[in-house]
């Protein structure tokens, strides 16, 4: 019995001490929410001695590892591939409106079948706009689908490729060839993704990201044909105020060497009949001065700080104006860097940044798929 | 400065008193009001209270259940609970208290993380309860668990005691 006793709580130190040690390698990594300690693996099964043992253990566990702690980000640095970005060839992909969605895994795709899929895909929209909605008698209907891929749009070499997809209207003079328009741009990415990659299997590709710009209609036929051909699900993403003031703060921390907007935030006041817009906007540096002065650690970005740099700028408000920011919602946030609407909806600006504003909207992507 | 105490006054006769404290959002408290009165068996009392601490000239009931409403889409109703809870005395937090946090439906509305309750309520040692006041169905069955949470503070229910 004492031997028994003895050896049970020798045992139960151990578990105690590999019990935090995994509770603590979650916070390195970034993550959205704190995942809960998943429940004893086999070898704890194994290494408690009868079952009151085993139960006290997870009761244990779950009792020290609920309390959530606050999540920690990397500030966006430049990714360890950024030669492989051509600014030449990335620079269409800034100062335009993206509507953001996110898209589970796909299945099946590969990156030799370009072509094919660029061929089917012009006949399915060909068929889609024929489909006799409207006789429009100017309106060509050759289009031109394009797949290509996008060479160092991801974080990691584990990263899939990312994958750009364009309707371009074919020129009416063939000697034209090269100046066809882009009616309608799309694309695909991963950046950082290795909590979904880790999960899905060979068969399927992650590119949980899906950025669009063009018209709506446009976007519904094409989230059509993926959706029946690679057996995925595109949803629309939209970024809450928490996850916007999350941007809010990292994208101040940004070092730019020259500004080229404001930073700007658009509140909304929920209140009846119509809602109130609040607009509210600092000068660049200021908004970096009051940053530096939150920050702490080199590097990394915490939720303390962030709330910090959000209540500066509320109590700064009330004090003049006497209205708590607190009790709006924060609608819009634009910086420098780039610039967040809360449907979904986001603007980069600055090209040094980019693998960074895309490894933030990755992780919220995941974090809807999942 | 009054401190809310649990056992400060005589309980009623088969009454129940329920203090909710909370959000600015009057119209959403009062459907919440309505469905709990319709629930519950004995006569119940239902009070509102925008912040603490209560002013000290009324006559008020004794607390049973102090529910405290945070709303998820502003982060002010937080901070106004938080500075609410110092004016409650420990021993309500045996039991007698516990979180609401509305507004948990619209995800994309949300200005505070969840997380963040979880810790509040954590520390409090109170339970947190996540609904949306906005839905029908929903509030039917918050206000039925708020009244059954009620009815055992109140020592309604025979052998269970908060």
């Amino acid at each position: 019995m004492r031997s028994a006793l003895g050896g049970g709580l020798g045992l139960r130190l151990e578990l105690h001490f590999s019990a935090m040690q995994k509770t603590m390698d979650p916070y390195d990594a970034p993550e959205s929410t704190p995942r809960q300690h998943p429940s004893c693996s086999l070898k704890e099964y194994f290494l408690a001695a009868t079952p009151l043992q085993r139960r006290l253990e997870s009761v244990r566990k779950q009792a020290t590892s609920f309390v959530p702690t606050p999540p920690r980000r990397r500030i966006p640095q430049r990714s360890q591939l950024q030669e492989d970005v051509d600014p030449q060839k990335v620079a269409f992909l800034l100062h335009k409106q993206w509507t953001l969605y996110s898209l589970t895994p796909l299945y099946k795709f590969s990156y030799t079948n370009l072509k094919e899929y660029s061929r089917l895909l012009s006949a399915f929209i060909t068929a889609e706009k024929q489909k006799g909605l409207a006789v429009e008698v100017g309106e060509d209907c050759n289009i031109k689908v394009v797949f290509s891929t996008l060479l160092g749009m991801k974080g990691t070499q584990s990263d899939p490729e990312a994958v750009l997809v364009q309707i371009l209207s074919k020129p009416q003079l063939p000697s034209e060839d090269r100046e066809a328009k882009a009616l309608w741009t799309g694309w695909f990415c991963c950046v950082f993704g290795d909590g979904l990659l880790e999960t899905v299997s060979e068969d399927f590709t992650c590119l949980p990201l899906f950025l669009a710009n063009g018209a709506e209609s446009n976007t519904a036929i094409i989230g059509t044909w993926f959706q029946k051909t690679f057996d995925c699900y595109f949803s629309p993403l939209a970024i809450n105020a928490f996850n916007l003031s999350w941007m809010a703060a990292m994208w101040t921390a940004c070092k730019m060497d020259r500004y080229v907007a404001a930073t700007e935030f658009l509140w909304s006041v929920p209140c009846s009949p119509q809602s109130l817009d609040i607009s509210y906007a600092i000068h660049p540096e200021d908004a970096k001065a009051l940053w530096d002065s939150v920050h702490r650690t080199p590097g990394e970005v915490t939720q303390e700080e962030v709330d910090l740099f959000m209540d500066c700028l509320s109590s700064h408000f009330y004090r003049h104006f006497r209205i708590h920011l607190s009790a709006t919602r924060l609608v819009r946030v634009s910086t420098s860097v780039a610039s967040a609407h809360t449907d979904g909806k986001i603007k980069i600006i600055c090209h040094k940044y980019l693998i960074g504003v895309l490894a933030y909207l990755t992780e919220l992507a995941i974090f809807q798929i999942e | 400065m009054l401190v809310l105490r649990p056992l400060d006054k005589l309980p009623g006769l088969n009454t129940a008193t329920l203090l909710l404290v909370g959000t600015d959002d009057a119209l959403l408290q009062q459907r919440a009001d309505s469905r709990l009165k319709m629930d519950c068996a004995s006569e119940l009392r239902v009070h509102l209270a925008r912040s603490l601490p209560l002013p000290s000239n009324v006559n008020r009931p004794l607390v049973d259940l102090l529910v405290f409403v945070i709303n998820l889409h502003s982060k002010y109703s937080l901070q106004s609970v938080e500075k609410s809870l110092y004016h409650v005395d420990a021993s309500f937090f045996l039991g007698k208290a516990c979180f609401l946090a509305a507004g948990a439906g619209r995800e994309s509305h949300c200005s505070v993380h969840r997380n963040t309750i979880m810790r509040l309520a954590h520390t409090y040692r109170s339970p947190v309860l996540f609904c949306d006041l906005e839905v029908e169905g929903f509030r039917a069955t918050m206000a039925q668990r708020l009244v059954r949470m009620l009815q055992i503070c109140a020592g309604h229910m025979p052998s269970v005691s908060a």
